[in-house]
């Protein structure tokens, strides 16, 4: 556990889970979670590749990843398309895609991710990527409040909406990039929505809600990796973080929503 | 009060899939003017508020004069008012997009008349009025010259649009604003407009209301006559105009 490439690989995680948050409550409320999740599937083709052809797979992942964005973006502006069939399609492909190119031996990882040490610039480049993340939530914060308030409005105002749209959904693939190493392709996406969920219901102002999907968050990471360790240590990591989280916004249920 | 062309419009033409909205329309708005936009539904209003704004594309010319700063106030708002998102958290995004200093809000607060506890609620749970309102706060973010309002009470009860109406008249006379107001309601327009604009698909008209709202005007825009229309002195104009409205 000393390694410091395992902790390295920790404290990604843990910085994952607060980017994840923030991305994740403005995908919520721009009612981008179909979309969301398959910007993540988005990404199994070029994993499919990398185990394949043996390059990193953060590059395969990341390249499709990157392809798939720029098309949600495209579909966005194009109303006369249906998103939710596009998406639909997409999805699907990817998935088919993905599992027919990835090695058998492989296809687990890709789908639902492995905990394994990162070296210090794949930590480094990981830390900038969330830091830009951040900065760009918190530099944005106001337009892509108006943006998701009026569309109309945040144009009047003098908000370029285009390319709000567009470095929004590259902040959310980077996010997706960074958890693809260890939630994989299937269940990146799910850090980004479950939290969320969680800290809409908690939250009746702005602030407040990106507090709480980003601790709700860091929370499911941190339960998950001490649940894998001393209870359940025959898990999987991603699944147990995923159904922590499960677990966490059933028990916000419980309370009224704000 | 007229101290000049504010914003000049020139043979302005929108089509959406190739059908035309607005054809061949011109128009001037000195400072200071309120003008009425009045028109059967589906004319156009809303577009032509749009293309004024730049919000749509369009043919013509729409020029505005120098360091004209334009507050908007739509008709509806598609947002999911579920949004955790407060009353004041958007007037606060839009300062910060404008770089304005946040003193500006507690401004347009009192202008209104937004109580803290409404500043504070969430925009899911003010009512229809106080919605209306804080739209309009956020239109005066910036201090606008010009207020564009597209229907301001569409979804009000009458004793809350009668309260908005007044608000804009009195914002017009304290901020010195030259507002374009569309309108259904033609009582509204013969009190507070100095200028009607007429736009349907057979009739533009535009000039005084005196002039412009005449019983031939309407029975040509609404293609239905109104019930009755006279015209007598010593008579108030709201009452003479009770039953054409809503035409």
């Amino acid at each position: 556990m000393s390694e410091p490439g395992t902790v390295y690989s920790i404290i990604l995680a843990f910085l994952f889970a607060v980017a994840a948050g923030l991305v994740g409550s403005f995908a919520l409320m721009k009612r981008m979670i179909l979309a969301a999740d398959v910007i993540s599937h988005v990404a199994l083709p070029g994993l499919g590749l990398a185990f394949l052809w043996h390059f990193n797979p953060l590059l395969g992942g990341g390249a499709t990843l990157f392809l798939g964005t720029l098309l949600i973006w495209q579909l966005q502006k194009n109303e006369s398309f249906s998103t939710e069939v596009a998406i639909g399609v997409v999805f699907a492909g990817s998935v088919a895609i993905g599992a027919a190119l990835t090695p058998k031996e492989d296809l687990v990882d890709a789908f639902f991710g492995k905990f394994e040490p990162i070296s210090g610039v794949t930590f480094v480049i990981g830390v900038l990527a969330v830091a830009l993340i951040v900065y760009f939530i918190f530099r944005c914060k106001s337009a892509l409040i108006l943006n998701l308030f009026s569309p109309e409005l945040a144009a009047a105002t003098g908000i370029k909406l285009n390319r709000l749209n567009l470095l929004f959904l590259l902040a959310f693939s980077l996010t997706v990039l960074i958890g693809l190493r260890f939630m994989g392709a299937l269940l990146a996406g799910a850090l980004i929505i479950i939290p969320a969920a969680t800290g809409r219901r908690l939250a009746n102002s702005i602030g407040f809600f990106l507090l709480a999907s980003s601790l709700v968050s860091v929370l499911a990471v941190g339960l998950g990796f001490m649940v894998n360790t001393y209870v359940l240590r025959s898990l999987s990591l991603a699944p147990t973080i995923v159904m922590v989280s499960a677990l966490i916004f059933c028990l916000s249920l419980i309370r009224p929503r704000a | 009060m007229t101290t000049g062309i504010i914003l000049s419009v020139q043979a302005l033409k929108i089509q959406f899939d190739n059908r035309s909205v607005i054809q061949n329309l011109s128009f001037e708005v000195d400072d200071g003017d309120n003008v009425a936009i009045i028109g059967p539904n589906g004319a156009g209003k809303t577009v032509l508020l749009k293309a004024l704004l730049g919000l749509v594309p369009y043919e013509g010319e729409v020029r505005w004069s120098p360091g004209v700063r334009l507050g908007y106030v739509p008709q509806k708002i598609a947002a999911d008012r579920q949004m955790p998102i407060r009353v004041h958290d958007l007037l606060a995004a839009k300062a910060h997009v404008l770089k304005l200093h946040p003193r500006s809000i507690d401004a347009v607060a009192t202008m209104v008349g937004l109580t803290p506890e409404v500043l504070n609620a969430s925009i899911g749970v003010i009512s229809g009025g106080q919605f209306q309102k804080a739209l309009i706060a956020f239109a005066l973010l910036g201090e606008p010259s010009v207020l564009l309002f597209d229907e301001p009470t569409a979804s009000l009860d009458e004793l809350a649009e009668e309260r908005v109406y007044e608000l804009v008249e009195r914002l017009q006379q304290e901020q010195h604003l030259t507002v374009l107001l569309v309108s259904h309601d033609l009582s509204i327009v013969y009190r507070a407009a100095n200028k009607v604009l007429c736009v349907s698909k057979d009739k533009v008209c535009f000039g005084p209301p005196r002039e412009v709202l005449t019983p031939a005007t309407l029975e040509a825009m609404y293609s239905a006559p109104p019930k009755f229309f006279l015209h007598r002195h010593g008579e108030e104009p709201e009452q003479q105009l009770k039953a054409a409205e809503h035409v």
